[in-house]
């Protein structure tokens, strides 16, 4: 019974997934997809638990529930700003738990073949083993990769500024010629199960000394492709430890989760105009910036300040208004702010919209949600390849903590570091306010010219306190 | 599936032979997934991006059926320690996932 039941329940689960993911494609389904998804898991998790196996109900229980409270109370509290470091713990968490999958699947075969000594491939086949290693490997790189990503994001390693060691090209390739010597070793040549264990432990530890050497050099302004190349990696990882127990349900939903992430990771690729190799390579944008320490003297000549209240006149003269938010939004919280602004100017009849570039915020969406939060209704966040023809008949934008993703460079200066990057062209509109706190260069190290056209306007000061005053002028008239 | 596909070839002579189908079996499976998942995710709006990322990575929790087979009475201590730590691991990500990503769903509303 339990070879047809328990298998079906995997279907059904993996079902729920692909048809929950389906769901996705609409925001009006999405909350419902999410719900097929978690009854999927519930199927899944209650299928595997109705066997007739000889559970340790004690762990069993101490851990579901350990781990369900933990994740159940962070899931509550974490603020919307943090997602990209609470979805980068998680990640790794994912990781974590299939490594010690694969790892404890070594230990009871060890267990049950106690008395024989065998290798790992003549017993159980170079499948299994490398199915273990990969499992091991990919495991524990998502694990402390993810940890990496993490403590940068929350600024706790280095202020998130990437680390260069010297001749880390070199060590990383040691430490993945190290990890597939000790795999080959553990798989033909280890017979005694201490030794395999041993050697399990050597190949999770040195790659997980990997992962977190991968992601260090990585700077803050790339951190959204890292984010979903370790989803993909979790993905991954869950799969070859379907692999490794020859259980379909984890190689579906691994697969699934391994390529969203891929296109997640694509998508953000794409729009920053740099490949995957270039990004893991690290460090990008120091030979201009200097690690953020020695800052490039910028050759701003004709730059046009005014204040917040200044705009006033102007945007009551307008027909439309686009904000462009950026990353600096969100650290300044000024959401709230800037949809109070929009609802002052449509009480009086003027269109607004938002432009969202797909690397706004620190991970692929991070914008929208964290607009939608401040219940800005979604059919006003419109992207960029949808709001880029109408900056053209747009009265005025309104840029508050963007920079390269507006610098115009991108699109006309061949040999700068962000030339054929896809960009927001708001320097097409009539009239452009930029809300930032200095000229300092963004992530890519390079002045914008747009600070110094003739439409725009730079209003230097915070950007949630620079909104607030606009829209206390403009409340006041 | 698998099991159904793997119980077929009882008239293979080898242990081997019947491996190599059960590998295949599950490539098959795993292949297909990559492409299935491909198709659905390209679907979702970049707006939905940031809960397509934590509701998958709920879905990656998966792995907590592999952390409960897993947690095997009998067994050593050491193993079991090693399977709840997996099983909590999972569970972080299966919970927390799916309730982070509602309450973020629960933003996105129309006028």
């Amino acid at each position: 019974m339990n070879e047809i039941a328990v298998p079906l329940c995997y279907l059904l689960a993996a079902v729920a997934f692909i048809v929950g993911l389906k769901m996705m494609s609409t925001v009006k389904g999405a909350r419902r997809g999410n719900a097929m998804a978690a009854l999927g898991m519930a199927i899944a998790i209650v299928g595997t638990l109705a066997q007739r196996v000889d559970f340790d109900w004690t762990w069993i229980v101490a851990g579901a529930a350990v781990g369900s409270l933990l994740g159940g109370w962070l899931a509550y509290r974490v603020p919307m700003t943090a997602m990209p470091e609470f979805v980068a713990m998680f990640n790794g968490l994912g990781g974590l738990a299939s490594a010690l999958v694969a790892l404890c699947d070594l230990l009871h075969w060890s267990e049950r073949t106690k008395d024989v000594e065998l290798t790992p491939a003549s017993a159980l086949g170079w499948t299994w083993v490398i199915a273990l290693v990969l499992s091991l490997a990919i495991g524990t790189i998502t694990f402390t990769g993810s940890m990496a990503a993490w403590l940068k994001l929350s600024g706790k390693v280095n202020k998130g500024e990437p680390v260069l060691l010297p001749g880390r090209h070199a060590i990383n390739v040691a430490l993945g010629v190290v990890v597939v010597a000790v795999s080959i070793w553990l798989g033909g040549f280890a017979a005694s199960h201490g030794v395999q264990t041993g050697a399990a432990i050597a190949i999770a530890v040195v790659a997980g000394l990997l992962g977190w050497l991968l992601v260090l050099p990585i700077g803050g302004a790339d951190m959204p492709v890292v984010i979903s190349l370790l989803n993909s990696y979790s993905g991954v990882a869950a799969a070859t430890t379907g692999f490794v127990l020859k259980n379909d349900a984890l190689i579906i939903s691994g697969a699934l989760v391994g390529a969203s992430g891929l296109i997640l990771t694509q998508i953000m690729c794409k729009a920053m105009n740099r490949s995957l190799g270039n990004v893991i390579a690290g460090g990008f944008g120091q030979t201009s910036s200097g690690a953020g320490g020695e800052k490039k003297k910028s050759s701003y000549t004709k730059v046009k300040s005014c204040s917040a209240e200044d705009t006033v006149a102007i945007l009551e003269s307008a027909r439309s208004v686009i904000f462009v938010p950026g990353y600096g939004l969100a650290v300044s919280q000024g959401q709230h702010a800037i949809r109070e602004l929009a609802d002052l100017l449509e009480a009086k009849g003027i269109q607004c919209r938002y432009a969202i570039h797909p690397v706004a915020g620190r991970m692929p969406g991070h914008m929208n949600v964290l607009l939608a939060e401040a219940n800005v209704p979604y059919e006003q966040l419109v992207e960029m390849d949808a709001i880029n023809p109408t900056f053209k008949e747009t009265d005025v934008v309104i840029v508050v903590g963007a920079n390269d993703v507006v610098n115009p460079v991108a699109r006309n200066q061949v040999g700068s570091p962000i030339y054929g990057m896809p960009i927001l062209d708001v320097d097409q509109a009539r009239t452009i306010f930029v809300i930032k706190r200095s000229l300092s260069p963004g992530f890519a190290g390079i002045d914008n010219p747009l600070f110094e056209a003739d439409n725009a306007l730079m209003i230097f000061a915070d950007a949630k306190e620079a909104l607030l005053q606009m829209a206390a002028g403009f409340k006041g008239k | 599936m698998t099991s159904l596909l793997v119980s077929l070839p009882l008239l293979l002579p080898s242990a081997a032979g019947d491996q190599n189908l059960a590998l295949i079996a599950e490539l098959t499976v795993f292949v297909l997934a990559v492409f299935l998942g491909i198709e659905v995710i390209n679907k979702v709006p970049p707006t939905l991006h940031t809960p397509l990322m934590s509701g998958s990575n709920a879905i990656s929790g998966i792995t907590v059926v592999g952390a409960l087979l897993s947690s095997l009475s009998g067994s050593a201590t050491t193993t079991n320690v090693l399977a709840c730590i997996a099983i909590a691991a999972a569970m972080v990500n299966v919970v927390g996932g799916f309730l982070v990503t509602d309450r973020m769903l629960k933003f996105f509303k129309k006028r």
